[in-house]
C-alpha cells in the first residue's frame, strides 16, 4: 500500500507539473500568434492543400519557411513581410534573423509549426511527411527539393513568386541572376585543357557529382569533376583519400571551412596531399559553406567566387 | 508468516489498478502538453489530428515492446534479452533502408505505404532465418540467441553498406532508426492495433507457462510443459507484435528491457503479474517519454528513441544496483 500511495503522489505531481508547464507554453504561443484576421484567412483557405490554389485565391500572409535556401528566395523577391517565422538554419539575409527562428527544418515539430497558424509552409524536401501532417490541419505546404539544373532553380523562384504574389519580382530576379552568371562565366579565363577539381563537402571526403547543382556550377567553367562516375547512382559519394591524391586534382574547393575549420593550410598538412597540383600551385580555394550548398539567389555569388578563383590563378594545363 | 503472505496478495491486487491509474494520467498529460498549448476548442483540430495519434501510437508501441521484452526474457530465461534479440530490429532497419533508397519517390501514390510493410517483412525474415539457423544447432535458447546475434550483425552490415552508397537518404534512415511517433496518424494506429491485440492475447494466455520455464528447460518438460511448442508460439507472437509496431514507429530502444525489470522490481517476478503490468506500464512510460520530445526544444522534435534511452539507461543502472542489494 505504501508503494501505491507514493505512485499516486507521483501521478499528482506530474499532473501539477503539466498544468504549470501548459500555462507557460500557451503564453509563449500567444505572443507570436498572428492577428485574428489572419486566422480567418487561414480558415477560408483551409480546404485547399496546395500552394497553387492558395495563390489563385488569397495570397498567403503568414508564411513559415523551413528551408534556408527558400528563405533567401522569399526575401529576394520581396515577400519578407509575409513571412512570420523561419527555421533555425536560415541566417541570410540578416533581416531573416529578425523573424522568430526557433523552428527546426531537420526535426520539424508539427505542433509548433501549426501553433503559429501559418497559411503557407515552405520546405525543401519532405522527409518527415509535413505535407500530409499539415494537410490534415488545412495548412498548405510547398516543397522545393535540391535541384539538378539551374532551370529547376529558376522554376522554384518563379513558383514562389506566383505563390506569394511577387511574380514580377521573381521574373526580375531570375533575369538578373542569368545576366550575372553569364558575366561571371565570361570573366573566367579560357583554358585549352580542362582542369580537374575536387569539391569537398566535409573532412570525411564526401563530394558531389555533376548531377547536382553544385557540380553544374563547375561544369559552367568546363572543369572536370573527380567525383563523377565513382559510385554509379550516388551523387554524393564519399571519396577515398588515395583516390583523390592519385587523381591529382588541379583545384580543390573547400565547402567545409565554416563547419569544420578546413583551410588550404589544413589540406596541405594532410599526409600525402602536399604533392597534388592543387596544393603545389596554391589552388586550394575556400568557398562559403552556406553559399555553396544553397540554391537560392546567392548561387550567383558561388559562381562568381569560382570565376574569381580561376582568374586569380589560371588553371594549369 | 501467513499474515505476510496475505498482505503480499492484497498488495498485488492493487498493482494493476495502480498501473491503470498511471496510464490514464499519462494519456491525460499526453493530450494536454504540446507546443500548441493545452486542451481548448481552438486547439482541438491540432490535438485530435496531431497529438492524440501520437499518444495512441506511443501507448501501443510501449505496451507491445514491453510485453514482447518480458515474454522473450521468460522464454529465454535471460534478463538481458530485448524484443529485438532475434534480429527483428536489424531486419526491420534493412527493410526500411531499402525502401528509402529504391522506393520513396516512386511509391508516393501507393495505397499502402511500403515503408512499414518492408520493415515488417524485414523483421520477420530476419527472425525466420535466426530461428531456422538456431534450430539446426539444436534449438536451445543459447543457440537461438547466438544465431540472432549473427543475423543482426549481417543485416546491419548490409544496411550500412547500402547507406554509404546512398548517402542522400542517411538522414531519413537515421531519423527512422532513432524512432519516432511524431509523424503518427490515426491510420498508423489502425494498422498496428489488430497485431497488438492478437499478440497480447496469445502472450497473456501463455504467461503461466513462462513461470514454469523459470525452472529450466528439462525441468519444465518433466512438469508437462511442451517446451518447444510453447517457446515457438511465444517467440512468434512477440516477434510479430514487435515487427508490427517497429514498422510504424522505427526502433525505440530500451523500453523492452527496462519496463519488465521495473515491474519485476516492484511487483515480484511471477509472469502472471509481470506480463499484464508490463503492458500497462509500458504504454504509460512511452506516452510520458514522448512528451519531452515535443517541448524540450522550441520548435524542434527530439526523437523518442533518444529520450527513452536517456531515461532508460540510468533507470536500468538503478534497477541493477537495487537487485544486487536484494539478492
Amino acid at each position: 500500500m505504501k508503494r501505491f500511495s507514493s505512485l499516486a503522489a507521483l501521478t499528482a505531481l506530474l499532473l501539477t507539473a503539466a498544468a504549470c508547464g501548459d500555462d507557460s507554453i500557451s503564453r509563449s504561443t500567444d505572443s507570436v500568434k498572428p492577428s485574428d484576421t489572419t486566422a480567418e484567412t487561414t480558415g477560408d483557405t483551409s480546404g485547399d492543400t496546395t500552394a497553387e490554389t492558395t495563390a489563385t485565391g488569397e495570397l498567403p500572409v503568414a508564411i513559415i519557411s523551413l528551408s534556408p535556401t527558400h528563405t533567401e528566395m522569399l526575401f529576394a523577391i520581396g515577400a519578407a513581410d509575409q513571412i512570420i517565422a523561419v527555421d533555425d538554419q536560415s541566417n541570410f539575409p540578416a533581416e531573416a534573423l529578425d523573424k522568430p527562428h526557433e523552428l527546426s527544418g531537420f526535426e520539424p515539430n508539427v505542433e509548433a509549426i501549426a501553433a503559429l497558424k501559418p497559411d503557407l509552409v515552405v520546405i525543401a524536401d519532405d522527409g518527415a511527411d509535413l505535407t500530409g501532417q499539415l494537410g490534415k490541419l488545412g495548412i498548405p505546404v510547398w516543397s522545393g527539393p535540391a535541384p539538378a539544373t539551374f532551370d529547376d532553380v529558376y522554376a522554384q523562384i518563379e513558383q514562389l513568386g506566383a505563390a506569394t504574389g511577387h511574380i514580377g519580382e521573381a521574373a526580375e530576379l531570375v533575369g538578373q541572376m542569368q545576366t550575372d552568371i553569364d558575366v561571371a562565366i565570361a570573366a573566367a579565363p579560357v583554358t585549352t585543357e580542362p582542369a580537374s577539381f575536387y569539391h569537398e563537402l566535409d573532412p570525411t571526403l564526401y563530394s558531389v557529382t555533376s548531377n547536382t547543382f553544385i557540380g553544374q556550377v563547375y561544369g559552367l567553367f568546363g572543369l572536370v569533376n573527380l567525383a563523377d562516375g565513382v559510385e554509379e547512382g550516388n551523387d554524393y559519394p564519399q571519396l577515398n583519400a588515395e583516390f583523390i591524391i592519385g587523381a591529382n586534382p588541379d583545384l580543390i574547393f573547400l565547402a567545409d571551412s565554416k563547419c569544420c575549420g578546413e583551410s588550404p593550410e589544413t589540406v596541405a598538412a594532410r599526409d600525402g596531399w602536399g604533392g597534388t597540383n592543387a596544393v603545389i600551385n596554391g589552388k586550394v580555394i575556400v568557398v562559403d559553406d552556406d553559399i555553396a550548398s544553397r540554391w537560392g539567389p546567392r548561387l550567383v555569388d558561388f559562381i562568381q567566387a569560382v570565376s574569381i578563383a580561376l582568374a586569380k590563378a589560371p588553371a594549369q594545363a | 508468516m501467513s499474515q505476510v503472505l496475505v498482505d503480499q496478495r492484497a498488495s498485488r491486487r492493487w498493482w494493476l489498478p495502480a498501473a491503470l491509474v498511471l496510464l490514464v494520467a499519462a494519456v491525460v498529460l499526453g493530450a494536454m502538453i504540446g507546443p500548441a498549448g493545452g486542451v481548448s476548442s481552438a486547439n482541438w483540430n491540432i490535438i485530435w489530428n496531431i497529438r492524440l495519434p501520437r499518444v495512441a501510437l506511443a501507448g501501443l508501441v510501449g505496451a507491445m515492446l514491453s510485453l514482447a521484452g518480458a515474454s522473450y526474457q521468460g522464454v529465454f530465461r535471460n534478463p538481458l534479452v530485448d524484443p529485438y534479440l532475434l534480429g527483428a530490429a536489424a531486419g526491420a532497419g534493412l527493410g526500411a533502408t531499402l525502401v528509402f533508397i529504391y522506393g520513396r519517390g516512386s511509391t508516393v501514390g501507393w495505397l499502402v505505404d511500403p515503408l512499414p510493410l518492408a520493415a515488417f517483412v524485414g523483421a520477420l525474415l530476419a527472425v525466420l532465418v535466426t530461428y531456422t539457423v538456431g534450430a539446426s544447432f539444436g534449438g536451445s535458447s543459447l543457440s537461438l540467441v547466438l544465431a540472432g546475434v549473427a543475423v543482426a550483425a549481417l543485416a546491419t552490415a548490409v544496411q550500412q553498406y547500402l547507406l554509404l552508397r546512398n548517402s542522400d537518404v542517411i538522414r531519413e534512415v537515421y531519423s527512422w532508426i532513432s524512432g519516432r511517433v511524431s509523424t503518427a496518424t490515426w491510420n498508423d494506429v489502425k494498422l498496428v492495433l489488430p497485431y497488438v491485440i492478437v499478440c497480447s492475447v496469445v502472450l497473456l494466455v501463455h504467461r503461466r507457462h513462462l513461470d514454469v520455464f523459470r525452472v529450466g528447460d528439462e525441468e519444465a518438460a518433466t512438469l508437462g510443459s511442451q517446451v518447444r511448442r510453447v517457446r515457438l508460439v511465444v517467440v512468434i507472437a512477440a516477434t510479430l507484435g514487435t515487427a508490427a509496431v517497429v514498422s510504424v514507429s522505427g526502433l525505440i530502444g530500451f523500453v523492452g528491457i527496462m519496463v519488465p525489470h521495473l515491474v519485476r522490481l516492484v511487483a515480484g517476478s511471477s509472469y502472471r503479474l509481470v506480463l499484464p503490468l508490463s503492458i500497462v506500464v509500458g504504454a504509460a512510460f512511452l506516452i510520458l517519454a514522448d512528451i519531452p520530445g515535443r517541448i524540450l526544444e522550441q520548435g524542434s522534435e527530439t526523437p523518442i528513441g533518444v529520450v527513452t534511452a536517456l531515461l532508460g539507461a540510468p533507470m536500468f543502472i538503478f534497477v541493477l544496483r537495487s537487485r544486487r542489494v536484494t539478492t
